[in-house]
């Protein structure tokens, strides 16, 4: 399962990159740094159909990173919600690939590219599947920018309070934000360690390891009585050297023919 | 006077706060429907949900004094099939969670109903950063929402069953003070339709919520004079009435809107809007002139800041001239 989980990853990476050169702008960094998470959920944890994407007792995932959805979008078109050739629309006028997730979009669970607001939506999510003894799952990508949001933390107390164990919480720490290190801008500090004190489980893995990110979801899935914080360690721009851990591909950028050919070469031919 | 499912309304004349009414309505529709849960950030005692949340604590979901991730929240709540009735003071439901109303909530056309009270200066001693007078235009101009503010107990009730049995985002004020009940059981409450309470053929005064009574007591003045006043109650701001509104420009000399609100993006704008690209007619504007409120009694700021009964009058006598 992890080597295919493994080449899911990589057709997400394509399929941005190529939608991103496609609409001369957008993000690329951190949609290649959530594309590992993005394949074990969508190809292996969460129950949901594409068929039916309105389907009230799905799982669900919020990309509350919203600036990473050219990753989304090509994680919804692999696993059937639309047509790959949807999926290169992103950011152009006479394409639905809204700039940032909208919730018309199939598969988009809730509308986000204004950070800080995603936590919410999966708490209130998983208190309404508590309310009417649903059993489905909500989960979160928060990346460094959501947990500098006031919103983000509202939501983290009232999750721990809430002793929600359906809602699980996928902090993409890739370190670099718009302008800078995280660390120079507002840092973080010891999220893990804040959030223990919040109520939460925590669990720290490499976010780029298949099997580790499908063990953290297992456990999460286990854990009764806590909501699950998962600190996944995590590279800007991983899978294309040029980019890795190079703030300029925090993006929105344009992308030249030169900088796809070498990105897709390095993610392998097809 | 009861209607058939048992809903106790209030008698003409009464002095009742619409907060008595939001209380007695929540009870009422949770025996009545399960479908809807009540969210609040420990305002309960302030919006007159308290009863509530004594009687079906099974009902509520509380956030504490966190209104943006209780905004946010609900959007995720409707995503479960639950109809999440929101509730806290304006200032906090229509500013400092204005954003997440708007992305989360209004953007995904989630089936959420926001219901505040404290707006305007019928907010009273707890003075200006409690008095919101600007709820009606933050809210309304964003697409999609619909913007309810009744006129007494009675209509609020009906009103809060109407957006329940509507689809989609609503904002809705809940008044504080005591006023006078002006419509009986009998009334029927729609959504987008403006009611006319009082007909006239000089001047029309266009009202909505706390204003509608202070209106009628000026038409009523005013015929002493010889003015013949028609009072309207424009409890939908948003999608406005434009028919009522067009049929008021035609049929009489000029047009007053009263609202306890900001006279800037309101009840008058939403009213000039309309009149400038339909049939334009001569306005008064009798709100809030663009100021802050300040603390005072709720039946002694509406003179000191000119949205009584007298300043109506005083409108229409300009509009005469």
């Amino acid at each position: 399962m992890a080597g295919t989980l493994v080449s899911e990853a990589t057709g997400i990476r394509r399929l941005a990159l190529r939608a991103i050169h496609s609409a001369r702008s957008g993000h690329p960094g951190g949609s290649l740094s959530v594309a590992d998470m993005l394949a074990v959920l969508y190809f292996d944890e969460m129950n949901i159909n594409p068929a039916r994407p309105d389907w009230l007792d799905r799982d669900r995932i919020i990309l509350s990173k919203g600036h990473a959805c050219p990753a989304l979008y090509a994680a919804l078109a692999l696993k059937g919600y639309f047509p790959e050739s949807d999926a290169m629309g992103l950011r152009s006028i006479d394409s639905f690939m809204e700039g940032h997730p909208d919730f018309r979009i199939p598969g988009v669970d809730a509308p986000s590219g204004s950070l800080g607001m995603g936590l919410s939506q999966g708490l209130g999510m998983a208190l309404g599947a508590r309310y009417q003894n649903k059993d489905f799952r909500t989960h979160v990508i928060l990346g460094d920018g959501d947990m500098q949001e006031g919103n983000t933390w509202e939501a983290i107390m009232a999750a721990g309070h809430q002793k929600v164990d359906n809602l699980v919480a996928i902090y993409d720490a890739n370190k670099l934000q718009g302008d800078a290190p995280v660390a120079e801008q507002l840092d973080l500090g010891d999220v893990a360690a804040k959030l223990a004190q919040f109520g939460w489980h925590i669990i720290s893995v490499d976010g780029h390891d298949i099997a580790a990110l499908q063990g953290a979801f297992k456990e999460a899935r286990e854990t009764k009585g806590k909501p699950t914080f998962i600190v996944a360690d995590t590279v800007k721009g991983k899978g294309v050297s040029f980019m890795e851990g190079v703030l300029y591909w925090h993006g929105s950028v344009t992308m030249s023919d030169d900088e796809l050919a070498s990105a897709l070469k390095e993610l392998g031919d097809e | 006077m009861n209607d058939q499912a048992g809903l106790m309304f209030w008698e003409l004349g009464a002095q009742v706060s619409v907060r008595d009414a939001f209380g007695r309505i929540l009870v009422h529709m949770a025996d009545q429907r399960d479908d809807w849960v009540f969210l609040d950030a420990d305002v309960a005692g302030g919006t007159g949900a308290k009863p509530l949340v004594q009687q079906r604590p099974d009902r509520v979901m509380q956030f504490g004094i966190a209104e943006q991730n209780m905004m946010a929240a609900a959007a995720g709540v409707a995503d479960t099939g639950l109809i999440p009735v929101v509730s806290t003071f304006a200032a906090f439901g229509c500013m400092r969670a204005h954003e997440q109303f708007r992305t989360a909530i209004a953007y995904a056309g989630r089936n959420v109903k926001l219901c505040c009270s404290h707006h305007g200066l019928d907010v009273g001693p707890d003075g200006a950063t409690a008095q919101m007078l600007e709820d009606l235009a933050t809210m309304r101009a964003i697409p999609g929402v619909t913007v309810i503010s009744p006129a007494d107990a009675n209509e609020f009730m009906m009103a809060f069953k109407a957006i329940l049995d509507h689809d989609g985002p609503v904002y809705m004020r809940i008044g504080r003070s005591a006023t006078p009940v002006v419509y009986g059981h009998d009334h029927s409450f729609e959504i987008g339709k403006a009611h006319r309470l009082r007909d006239g053929s000089d001047v029309t005064v266009i009202a909505t919520g706390v204003m509608v009574p202070r209106a009628l007591e000026a038409a009523a003045s005013l015929e002493k004079e010889g003015v013949s006043v028609r009072v309207v109650n424009m409890a939908t701001i948003k999608p406005l009435d434009s028919d009522e509104v067009i049929a008021a420009a035609s049929e009489t000399r000029g047009i007053v809107t009263a609202e306890d609100h900001n006279i800037i993006g309101g009840l008058g704008g939403a009213v000039a809007e309309c009149l400038a690209q339909h049939k334009p007619a001569p306005m008064q504007f009798v709100g809030v002139n663009d100021k802050f409120g300040k603390s005072g009694e709720h039946d002694e700021l509406p003179a000191m800041f000119g949205i009584d009964a007298a300043s109506i009058a005083a409108a229409c006598r300009r509009l005469m001239k």
